[in-house]
């Protein structure tokens, strides 16, 4: 077992060069450069200005020499400096930002599992009753709903025609100023919204994975032999059944891992949350291939280990993968 | 059943939305009373500042923020006219050379260090020192020199005449003793200003907000709101509902936001709606090396088929007013009596005819068996210049001209097709500077790639004028310069000039003592104020 994750783990940095290259590659394939984004159509910006910019950046020199320095950089995991005109630390730029994308996914992510298994269990067991009818609906309604136009119709029924909740951001004004109890209940009213949000949103996909997975396993000749056994039904179907059906959600939360700093631009953008979401989206407006690479570095990063978790954690899971590799 | 909770909360956040107005609790009072210090203003924008470093950045939002914490030289005042800032004073050799600059003395930074005319000093030689990733080294780089005789004066000296060098001295001008000797790009600054101006910097939460405090040694006075608060809120519709929610103090409409949803008696009786015309205008420019645009008369013809006015309508619902030449009309370099190419569809056809152009049998415009057709291209994300493209390409069609529209990507649309002159016609907009010197948008030197000329205007009386026009000090000259400018501009028609927009503030009505001015109005945010019982943040 050991000398298999260190094979994987081993595995994982020529895929990660491979990923960077091809990356690196395209964005710089994209037309339009930093410096461009920023000078261009104004009149007071001469061309020598521009050069001279250029080569502050390093874009004159040719590609594989601006690959190549990156590479050494990445080595030593100096993410380098962005070349917005503030010129930060990438990796400043997105550790700020990481926070609040984090918790706002993982809290989602906990109610969506929260959500998404009872209902998918419930509308397997009773299949195509109209309980099982109405959560399909409910949960369709909640995928096809547009999130942006859901999310403007509550934010003006609760925000502003009823003043219960704010409207975007993530503080009020001067809640610098409040104890601890009182700030965290005005940071909560902020997520209130959007974290409902998201999670109506999502709740589709996982719960109708979930009904069918259980679906199947209902199905099985083991849970005829136990309902045979004359054991009750709720113990046939959450201790039997169940943990069964659960195997394969575990490759769902692995391959979720690297969603979890990702944020949707629309959704940020609407909230005003300043998330990764946005960040990574300025990143490719304003060509700065630094924060772009950087966190496209970070997601490739984390596919790759959340894939590896995923399989550790089915093997951990389910003995028959575990000896099979022995 | 949450399934059930929810379809009903669906409907009721349906029906509200379907509600319309419901009078607010919270209500603003509009009370007089003398002016006052405290309170604070929240202001709601769409970016967020890049660098708080005006000379690097190049960003509308963080010049909002470095114009109330630093300060030029020189700057406009509410008639856009050049006075004094940090400069008391300046003179004007005769040979218009030399500008000597007498600095105002008693000017603390924000730390409590006293400003001199070493800062100034420091401010030109940063600009231009190569190492300096700036965008703004083009017109100190006229300079022959710069000196400071002593810590109150600051003398410059040109090689040639520059009419625009004053304004240039209105870049901010940074602290040395803070900056010298150190890397700019790397310097703390751009997080945490320090500067001369009305507000100092208290705090930056990334992607939230930033907060600035008033000044209270500011030369011309502490300024009597005590904070500003600059939220970034990327979406306007996000931003209009923060504004009807009573956390924003200030906004900037949009056209429908300003005519059609804040037309109610509660809305009018929280807020001050402001209207003036904006610093910019939006054009339809043509690419004169196109054998289809080289002909006069074709430009004169397709200007005459545009009904500038149902733009103005349809895509500003009238807020704004029609452009005729490359200024802002009310200024001093407008020329008021410009005859222009009205909206005449029979003129248009004459003179097509006239340049060779016929209507066959399907009524499409034809040139030896050729027809008249070509794409108008515009940038992705400016729906007001789609619709403009829009309007036009209905107008066109009705005299047989086939006019397609191409939405770009603003990178690709400049790099693939604006920089590499590769387009037919385009829709596109300019700032217009309180400087009038048009040399780097018309000039004949200034058609090379990635210049401004993109549309390739050559005229040697015009490059004449742009010439004689820079290099005087001349108010009286320079105006009849310009005039024969926009003379020779209305009859060449190198672009189609539409619309002027107007600019569409919205402020809370809490607060006092904003006199819209040419300028707009901000030019005296530091005397805006709210009386002591009308005050809502302490």
């Amino acid at each position: 077992m050991i000398t298999y994750l260190l094979k994987r783990l081993v595995m994982l940095v020529p895929l990660l060069v491979g990923i960077s290259l091809v990356t690196f590659t395209v964005i710089h394939l994209a037309p339009g450069e930093p410096v461009e984004m920023q000078t261009s159509l104004n009149p007071k910006i001469s061309a020598a200005a521009r050069e001279r910019m250029r080569e502050f950046y390093g874009l004159d020199k040719p590609l594989y020499v601006q690959y190549l320095s990156w590479l050494k950089r990445m080595a030593k995991l100096d993410f380098g400096r962005s070349f917005a005109p503030d010129g930060r630390p990438v990796i400043e730029k997105i550790r700020e930002r990481i926070p609040v994308t984090l918790s706002l996914n993982v809290i989602s992510l906990v109610l969506e599992m929260g959500l998404a298994i009872p209902i998918g269990v419930l509308a397997a067991v009773r299949r195509n009753s109209r309980l099982d009818r109405a959560i399909t609906v409910f949960v369709f309604l909640g995928f096809a709903v547009p999130t942006f136009w859901l999310a403007l119709l509550l934010m003006y029924l609760f925000g502003v025609q009823l003043g219960w909740l704010p409207v975007s951001g993530l503080h009020s004004l001067g809640s610098d100023r409040l104890g601890l109890l009182a700030w965290s209940w005005d940071l909560a009213k902020h997520l209130l919204l959007p974290v409902s949000i998201a999670t109506f949103g999502s709740l589709a996909g996982m719960s109708r994975y979930m009904r069918a997975t259980m679906l199947e396993v209902l199905n099985q000749d083991y849970i005829t032999t136990a309902r045979a056994k004359g054991l009750s039904e709720r113990v046939v179907i959450w201790r039997h059944a169940f943990r069964n059906a659960l195997l394969p959600l575990i490759t769902l939360l692995g391959f979720s891992l690297p969603g979890l700093i990702g944020g949707s631009v629309i959704f940020e953008t609407i909230f005003a949350i300043p998330g990764m979401g946005q960040l990574f989206y300025q990143g490719v407006m304003g060509r700065d291939y630094p924060l772009v690479m950087g966190i496209l570095v970070i997601g490739a990063g984390l596919t790759l280990i959340g894939n590896l978790l995923a399989d550790v954690g089915y093997a951990l899971a389910d003995p028959r993968i575990r000896h099979g590799r022995g | 059943m949450p399934g059930r909770w929810f379809a009903a909360l669906l409907f009721c956040c349906i029906l509200a939305g379907c509600n319309g107005d419901k009078p607010q609790e919270r209500r603003i009072s509009r009370s007089s009373g003398p002016p006052a210090y405290g309170d604070a203003i929240v202001v709601g924008s769409i970016g967020e500042p890049s660098t708080l470093i005006p000379l690097l950045a190049t960003d509308s939002a963080s010049f909002d923020i470095a114009g109330l914490v630093y300060n030029g030289l020189v700057r406009y005042d509410k008639n856009l006219k050049l006075e004094g800032d940090l400069a008391r004073s300046w003179d004007v050799s005769p040979d218009g050379l030399t500008i000597t600059f007498h600095l105002r003395r008693g000017v603390k930074w924000q730390d409590g260090v006293e400003f001199t005319s070493r800062d100034v000093l420091y401010t030109y030689r940063v600009t231009i020192d190569p190492k300096t990733p700036t965008a703004y080294s083009g017109d100190f780089k006229q300079v022959k020199t710069a000196e400071a005789p002593d810590p109150y004066t600051f003398r410059v000296t040109y090689a040639r005449p520059f009419a625009p060098a004053l304004a240039s001295w209105g870049n901010a001008i940074l602290p040395a003793h803070l900056l010298e000797g150190k890397d700019i790009t790397k310097s703390d600054l751009s997080r945490h200003p320090v500067g001369t101006g009305p507000y100092r910097f208290k705090e930056w939460v990334p992607g939230q907000k930033l907060v600035l405090e008033s000044y209270h040694d500011y030369y011309e006075g502490r300024p009597y709101i005590d904070r500003y608060v600059y939220r970034i809120i990327p979406d306007s519709s996000t931003m209009y509902m923060e504004l009807k929610a009573g956390s924003l103090d200030r906004m900037g409409l949009t056209p429908v936001q300003y005519a059609r949803q804040t037309t109610s008696r509660e809305f009018l009786d929280r807020f001050n709606k402001f209207r003036y015309p904006a610093s910019g205008y939006t054009f339809l420019g043509y690419n004169l090396r196109n054998p289809l645009f080289s002909d006069r008369r074709v430009r004169q013809a397709l200007t005459s088929a545009i009904d500038k006015k149902e733009i103005v309508q349809g895509v500003l619902l009238g807020m704004g007013q029609v452009a005729r030449g490359p200024y802002k009309p009310g200024t001093w370099a407008y020329d008021p009596h410009i005859h222009d190419f009205d909206y005449d569809p029979a003129r248009a056809v004459r003179l097509l005819a006239e340049a060779g152009w016929q209507r066959n049998g399907d009524g499409i415009m034809e040139k030896n068996g050729r027809p008249f057709q070509f794409t108008i291209l515009t940038n992705q994300g400016n729906d007001q210049r789609l619709r403009t493209a829009q309007i036009i390409q209905w107008r066109l069609k009705q005299i047989g001209i086939d006019v397609k529209i191409r939405v770009v990507e603003w990178a690709s649309f400049l790099k693939n097709f604006v920089d590499t002159g590769n387009f037919e016609a385009l829709v596109l907009g300019w700032t217009i500077s309180p400087d009038p010197d048009l040399y780097d948008v018309w000039d004949s030197s200034k058609t090379g790639p990635k210049e401004l000329n993109f549309v390739g205007f050559k005229n040697s009386e015009v490059d004449r004028l742009i010439a004689e026009g820079r290099t005087t000090f001349d108010q009286g000259k320079r105006r009849r310069c310009y005039w024969r400018i926009q003379e020779i501009l209305a009859k060449e028609q190198p672009y189609t000039f539409l619309y002027v927009p107007d600019e569409l503030p919205v402020v809370s009505a809490r607060f006092h003592g904003i006199r819209p001015a040419p300028a707009g109005i901000d030019y005296n945010f530091i005397r805006w104020y709210v009386p002591k019982e009308g005050q809502l943040y302490q």
